[in-house]
């Protein structure tokens, strides 16, 4: 589903990203772990196609298309999806009217017709009883005034919603208590399935409690020093990363 | 007079007899008299005019050589509906330059409204009281040209407590074979305790000749009485305008001023005057200005506080686009005896073109002690991170801007109080940011 080959970037001329290679293929979850700075989130951002990176090397295939090719809205449409480490706040747009714009600009770009209202108000309640989003935040602005969790709860609602074929999830359960953190997780669980893959970015072992991965990468410097099962998130909960980054560094000197 | 004055086509006319000008039956000719002398003291404002500092009116004025024109002209019901907004229900009232076209219009009638043509309200006691009084109508060229030579517009009374149960739909039709300069003027008396709502539009045959409106309405709201004005200006490649509109409050009354420009006029300049003579009252002047091409929209307000324990709140938001221009002037004045004054202004807007350019200046004049007064302006981007966000949701880029635009005007929609106004005005600005 997504291959990403030798991928390098930079954003302000500090480069970020220095060869990542990985194979992601259809059903399956991969968690990226990595101590802070290590370019979790930039890889993340790149797969999205925020602009301020700049991608100097490398390729990145989705499902046989060039997606560094492809604007921010095409590759959602195609069906990447990113969860936001921190969902923005836009005061003044109705996350219900923000919704359908979204869930029609899919849809169109798939030659189906826009869905009706009625439809749409369907399909909306059965995502947000899916992943337990309260009906009180549907009509307000879009994440404005929302908690950490509120916000976290509403990607996976729209990730419901827009239903992608590859989910990126980015450090979404930073911020979250226990409860939350099941919620989310919950909601996660419930949209797996065999033609869905996801990509779960996390500092933390706790996570991968609740959405198990198939594999478990270590990111480091810009690049996957270590490729695991999920046995290998819990090395690194107990044993820290620092094993992992001298290894790296002797490595580097030979 | 500087010489540049002279060069403008319908200059000529000025110098005549203003007997010549207007019909022999008249009875404002005493009015119309003292009105063009002072203009011809002052003359056409020029950039060195305080209030004009970023308009140059005369470049304007000299684009085609316009006529005065004081001819009735009539209208069709098709070009009428093109100013039609869905679901509103109101009464129409169609102007056609200025002249009330009666067979498109449903006006309001029962006891204590009174709603005509200018020309045939002069004996009403709200016409003799209130004509011609607000000092800003006197002291601005353009007003005064506009007294002076105007030939006719909307008289409207409601005596004390009436209300009008739905709001008047007020649609000004330009049209004209040859360029002309046309000058409405209006008159809105609104009586102790009455309440009404009028949505002005304007609409804009298709047709080769440029008009020019130089307009002007005046705004009475006596005690605790209330008006929602809204002035949606839809333009048109071949309109220009200068609107004045110069209200007084007299005590615990509400005035709700809306406007709201969207494209294409070339010229817009809207003065708006509110003279505070009776305390306790609230004034909300709020506007949006989006403005594509090489528009230029100015918005000069000036809100007169007089009396103490008074409220405004005044807010306006730009959107720029391509080469517009625009210019916000809000003045506020309070006056020595105006204690307890809460006097707020805003000013944000977002330029989106290359060459987009926006002046805007706040002149605060606070002689009283004990007031609040704030004022505030930006001029900015998109957020970045709001945009990627829409984007990263599949929203297409035209889209996603046109989705964050309603939401930065979306504190000003907010407050229209005409669901189906709200809805209209929020869809033309979502289609325009579309295009």
């Amino acid at each position: 589903m997504l291959t990403i080959k030798n991928l390098h970037a930079e954003v302000e001329g500090k480069k970020i990203l220095k060869g990542i290679n990985l194979e992601i293929p259809k059903g399956e979850i991969h968690a990226i772990m990595g101590p802070n700075g290590s370019g979790k989130s930039s890889l993340a951002s790149v797969l999205a196609g925020r602009d301020n990176y700049t991608v100097t090397e490398g390729e990145v295939w989705f499902n046989g298309k060039n997606l560094l090719e492809m604007s921010p809205e095409d590759r959602a449409r195609e069906g990447v999806f990113l969860a936001f480490q921190y969902p923005v706040e836009i005061p003044g747009v109705s996350n219900i009217n923000f919704l359908k714009t979204a869930v029609n600009e899919v849809r169109t770009y798939k030659g189906l017709p826009p869905l009706e209202a009625k439809e749409f108000l369907k399909l909306t309640k059965e995502k947000q009883q899916l992943v337990d989003f309260n009906t009180n935040l549907m009509n307000r602005s879009l994440n404005e005034g929302f908690s950490g969790g509120e916000k976290k709860r509403n990607e996976i609602f729209q990730l419901a919603m827009l239903n992608p074929s590859l989910a990126i999830l980015d450090e979404t359960d930073s911020g979250l208590d226990i409860d939350a953190l099941r919620i989310v997780s919950n909601g996660v669980n419930k949209l797996r399935d065999a033609e869905k893959s996801f990509v779960v970015i996390t500092h933390y072992q706790r996570l991968l409690e609740y959405i198990v991965p198939d594999f478990v990468h270590v990111l480091y410097n810009g690049r996957i020093i270590k490729t695991g099962t999920k046995e290998l998130a819990l090395e690194l909960e107990e044993k820290g990363y620092d094993w992992l980054k001298e290894a790296e560094h002797q490595k580097e000197s030979v | 007079m500087t010489s540049d004055t002279i060069m403008i086509p319908f200059y000529q006319a000025l110098t005549e007899d203003v007997n010549a000008l207007t019909a022999p039956q008249d009875s404002l000719q005493e009015l119309r008299r003292s009105a063009l002398e002072r203009f011809s003291a002052t003359g056409l404002p020029t950039l060195k005019t305080e209030a004009w500092r970023f308009t140059n009116i005369q470049r304007f004025l000299k684009e085609y050589p316009y006529e005065l024109t004081s001819t009735p002209a009539t209208t069709t019901a098709d070009v009428a509906n093109e100013a039609n907004i869905p679901g509103l229900d109101a009464y129409r009232i169609v102007l056609v330059n200025g002249h009330l076209q009666a067979d498109l219009s449903s006006i309001p009638e029962g006891k204590g409204i009174r709603i005509g043509a200018m020309s045939a309200s002069t004996d009403a006691p709200g016409f003799a009281k209130w004509f011609n009084q607000h000092t800003q109508v006197n002291g601005e060229p353009l007003a005064n040209l506009n007294t002076a030579l105007f030939a006719d517009g909307l008289f409207i009374e409601l005596q004390a407590n009436v209300s009008i149960d739905k709001p008047i739909h007020l649609i000004h039709v330009y049209t004209s074979d040859r360029h002309a300069f046309v000058q409405p003027r209006h008159l809105w008396v609104l009586q102790k305790g009455a309440t009404a709502t009028v949505i002005e539009s304007t609409v804009h045959p298709k047709q080769e000749a440029v008009a020019f409106s130089n307009c002007v309405t005046e705004v009475v709201v006596a005690d605790n009485a209330e008006l929602w004005h809204y002035n949606v200006q839809q333009g048109a490649e071949n309109f220009r305008q200068v609107n004045t509109t110069a209200a007084q409050q007299e005590r615990d009354s509400r005035y709700h001023h809306f406007n709201i420009t969207l494209p294409n006029t070339p010229f817009t300049r809207n003065n708006l005057s509110v003279v505070l003579h009776g305390s306790n009252t609230e004034t909300n002047l709020k506007g949006i200005y989006l403005a594509t091409g090489n528009q230029h929209v100015d918005n000069y307000t000036f809100m007169n506080h007089l009396v103490p324990n008074c409220n405004s709140n005044e807010h306006y938001k730009g959107v720029l686009l391509e080469n517009a221009n625009a210019v916000f002037t809000g003045r506020i004045h309070v006056h020595q005896e105006a204690q307890k004054t809460n006097a707020f202004q805003q000013n944000n807007n977002i330029l989106m073109g290359d060459k987009a350019t926006i002046n805007s200046q706040p002149q605060l004049e606070i002689y009283a002690d004990d007031v609040k007064c704030s004022h505030g302006f930006t001029a900015g981007q998109f957020s970045e991170d709001a945009l990627f966000y829409l984007r990263a949701r599949a929203i297409g880029e035209e889209a996603a801007k046109a989705l964050l635009v309603n939401a930065f005007t979306h504190d000003v929609t907010d407050e229209i109080a005409v669901p189906a106004l709200q809805e209209y005005i929020q869809g033309q600005i979502e289609a325009i940011m579309n295009n």
